[in-house]
């Protein structure tokens, strides 16, 4: 077993007798390496049959045949192809022309979003900004408690009109789609110029939560739709990011929990099937583990290398 | 459903070629069981067919199924140990079960529910927030438990040292004669040192009165290749004694487990179907093998 894609495309590289000219097989046994090294980084099984092919053409090409080094040249073309696909360098937020910007954050129960909220909040007030938080997840058992703390912590107010689910209140009250809109408004009337709402966890498969993330989205048009993601998700991350594309066309994504030991390979998965650039990392449980995201870590981080 | 019908057609190929292995190799690899594992199960489905001299796609697909439920063991106790122990006095003690994964798991949902099934088996319960870390995490808790007229004890601090919570939990416990203590702990990743010795330290101080009748770890269905990492430093330090996979009510098919219970031989005990109260039941393998081979 070779920990490494490098030491497996060495070893591979190893046995073969003339090493300036890679044959047809020798060029598979390669691909094969790569598709095991992308597999085991999670990256999803369509993307990696893609990715191989077009790494596979590009390795039958005179650059690779040609080349002094063809391992090296051949992990140079995957690691380029990587970042190619993960975003030449992270966009930055957009701001709305006439404040408040509002920023709408969804994704699947326990990815982070509640805590990216804080993060974001920080971080922009930090940067000048004076965000107020929505709090419109009202059905996860204290997600309004733990936006108020988090809100606390980062220093920024939190517009949280109903209590959601808590220990006084069985069943859910007030819609999250009026808390969003109020939300808005509220910031409009106390004049912060961005609003960040905090909506709870769905899955790609609940039509009825997906719609009401739709309708948050319709009634409060954000500049900004942040999916939020776990690393640690394997290869349910495309019909996920799809889901949520068609559900909320989220306008960038955020990979959180980088600061686990995931190879992370569903950065790579919904980047190449949505389009959609992965604008932020989350590296951690203080307000102050966020960064922007940096595609070549990333590519050396699903490599392993 | 698309899965079960891909299958259902590449299976049904006069004579299955290069491609169609792969194809089946696929499906196995889209339901997170890991290139090894799946690669592994297909040379064994691929010699076996070889051998009986199978040709019929029904038959080989039956194959694969009987592999999988194989591979997943149904012969495995999944039974909860509630079990509480006696002191020295041998006075029994409380059933305590520590619960323990990953950031946003599902562990203070499952020990939600978990108290529910409990209480709805006439068994008093308490439960221990040693999540002292995360923002309202025991309120959190707290509001699960007083979904069924169950006790939390907390901290009101946070920050609080989680292994006091719980040994305050525990010793509560034993003081009321409760049949089980559910501790909930904070989520950490695996790989963090210092978080997984103050869990190391909250099993510890737990055992000081009264042993560990389940150490349950919560896994997230839609956990890649990761989740066996997870399962590894966590039994080595917790001594993990079963799996909960939770939120397999989405589209993710929770294959990791295949390779958790293969290596590591602890059982998963139960599913996570919903965020409901409800959306608790015993894991079932061959429902499982039929949600990885897309058949439900
Ligand atoms: N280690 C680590 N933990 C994180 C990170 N982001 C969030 N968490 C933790 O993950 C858990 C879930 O985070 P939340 O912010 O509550 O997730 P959420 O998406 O709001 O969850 P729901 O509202 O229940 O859907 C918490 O324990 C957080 O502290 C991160 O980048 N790294
Ligand atoms: N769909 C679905 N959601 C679930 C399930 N179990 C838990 N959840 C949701 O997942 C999110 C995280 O659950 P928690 O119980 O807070 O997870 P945790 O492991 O305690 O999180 P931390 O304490 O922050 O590490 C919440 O939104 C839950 O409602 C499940 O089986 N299915
Ligand atoms: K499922
Ligand atoms: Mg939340
Ligand atoms: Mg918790």
């Amino acid at each position: 077993m070779f920990a490494t894609l490098s030491d497996r495309l060495t070893s591979t590289f190893k046995n073969l007798r003339n090493k300036g000219r890679l044959s047809e097989a020798d060029i598979d046994a390669t691909v094969r390496q790569i598709r095991r090294a992308l597999l085991d980084a999670d990256v999803a099984v369509p993307v990696v049959r893609e990715f191989t092919g077009r790494v596979r053409e590009r390795a039958l090409s005179a650059e690779v045949s040609g080349a002094l080094n063809p391992a090296q040249q051949v992990v140079k073309i995957v690691n380029d192809e990587l970042i190619s696909i993960l975003g030449g360098s992270a966009r930055p937020l957009s701001f709305a022309k006439v404040p408040p910007t509002v920023i709408m954050l969804a994704g699947l129960q326990g990815a982070g979003k509640t805590t990216l909220a804080g993060k974001l909040a920080l971080h922009l007030r930090e940067q000048g900004h004076t965000p107020l938080l929505v709090a419109a997840d009202l059905q996860r058992p204290n997600a309004v408690t733990q936006l108020s703390v988090v809100g606390e912590r980062a220093g920024v107010p939190v517009y949280a009109p109903h209590p959601g689910v808590a220990s006084e209140l069985e069943v859910p009250t007030g819609d999250p789609v009026q808390v969003a809109i109020d939300g808005v408004a509220e910031a409009r009337a106390k004049v912060h110029d961005v609003v960040i709402i905090d909506t709870a966890g769905r899955l790609g498969v609940d039509g009825e939560l997906m719609a009401q993330a739709a309708d948050i989205r319709a009634a409060t048009n954000p500049d900004e739709v942040l999916f939020v993601i776990d690393a640690m998700i394997g290869q349910d991350a495309v019909t996920t990011a799809k889901a949520f594309l068609d559900g909320v066309d989220f306008t960038g994504v955020v990979l959180s929990k980088l600061d686990g030991d995931a190879r992370g390979g569903a950065a790579l998965s919904v980047a190449s099937v949505t389009g959609r650039p992965i604008m932020f990392a989350s590296t951690g449980e203080q307000l102050r583990d966020f960064e922007a995201f940096y595609p070549d870590r990333m590519a050396s981080r699903i490599l392993d290398m | 459903s698309p899965l079960g019908a891909k299958l259902l057609e590449v299976l049904s190929r006069d004579s299955l070629s290069e491609d169609d292995w792969d194809e089946i190799e696929e499906l196995l690899l889209l339901a997170d069981m890991g290139a090894g594992p799946a690669g592994e199960l297909l040379d064994d489905l691929r010699t076996e067919v070889r051998v009986r001299g199978l040709a019929d796609p029904a038959q080989v697909r039956d194959l694969l199924r009987e592999k999988l439920v194989a591979l997943v063991n149904p012969d495995l106790d999944r039974t909860l140990n509630l079990a509480g122990g006696t002191d020295e006095q041998g006075e029994p003690l409380p059933a305590v079960v520590l619960v323990v994964g990953v950031n946003g798991a599902g562990k203070t949902t499952t020990v939600g529910k978990l108290t529910r099934v409990l209480v709805a088996e006439d068994k008093s319960v308490l439960l221990g927030a040693a999540d002292t870390f995360r923002a309202a995490a025991a309120d959190q808790l707290q509001t699960w438990g007083a979904r069924v007229g169950v006790e939390t004890v907390r901290s009101q601090r946070d920050g609080a040292d989680p292994a006091s919570v719980a040994f305050d939990a525990v010793k509560e416990a034993k003081a009321q004669g409760v049949d089980v203590v559910l501790v909930d702990t904070a989520g950490r990743l695996q790989n963090k040192t210092g978080l997984m010795d103050e869990l190391g330290k909250v099993s510890r101080v737990i055992q000081k009165e009264a042993p560990l009748s389940e150490v349950l770890l919560v896994l997230d269905a839609t956990t890649g290749q990761n989740g066996l990492t997870q399962a590894r430093v966590f039994t080595e330090v917790a001594g993990v004694t079963g799996i909960v996979l939770t939120k397999l009510d989405g589209t993710a098919k929770g294959g990791i487990v295949v390779a958790v219970q293969r290596e590591l031989g602890v059982p998963v005990k139960l599913v996570g179907l919903g965020e409901g109260p409800d959306d608790l039941a015993p894991f079932d393998p061959d429902q499982f093998v039929d949600g990885l081979l897309g058949d439900q």
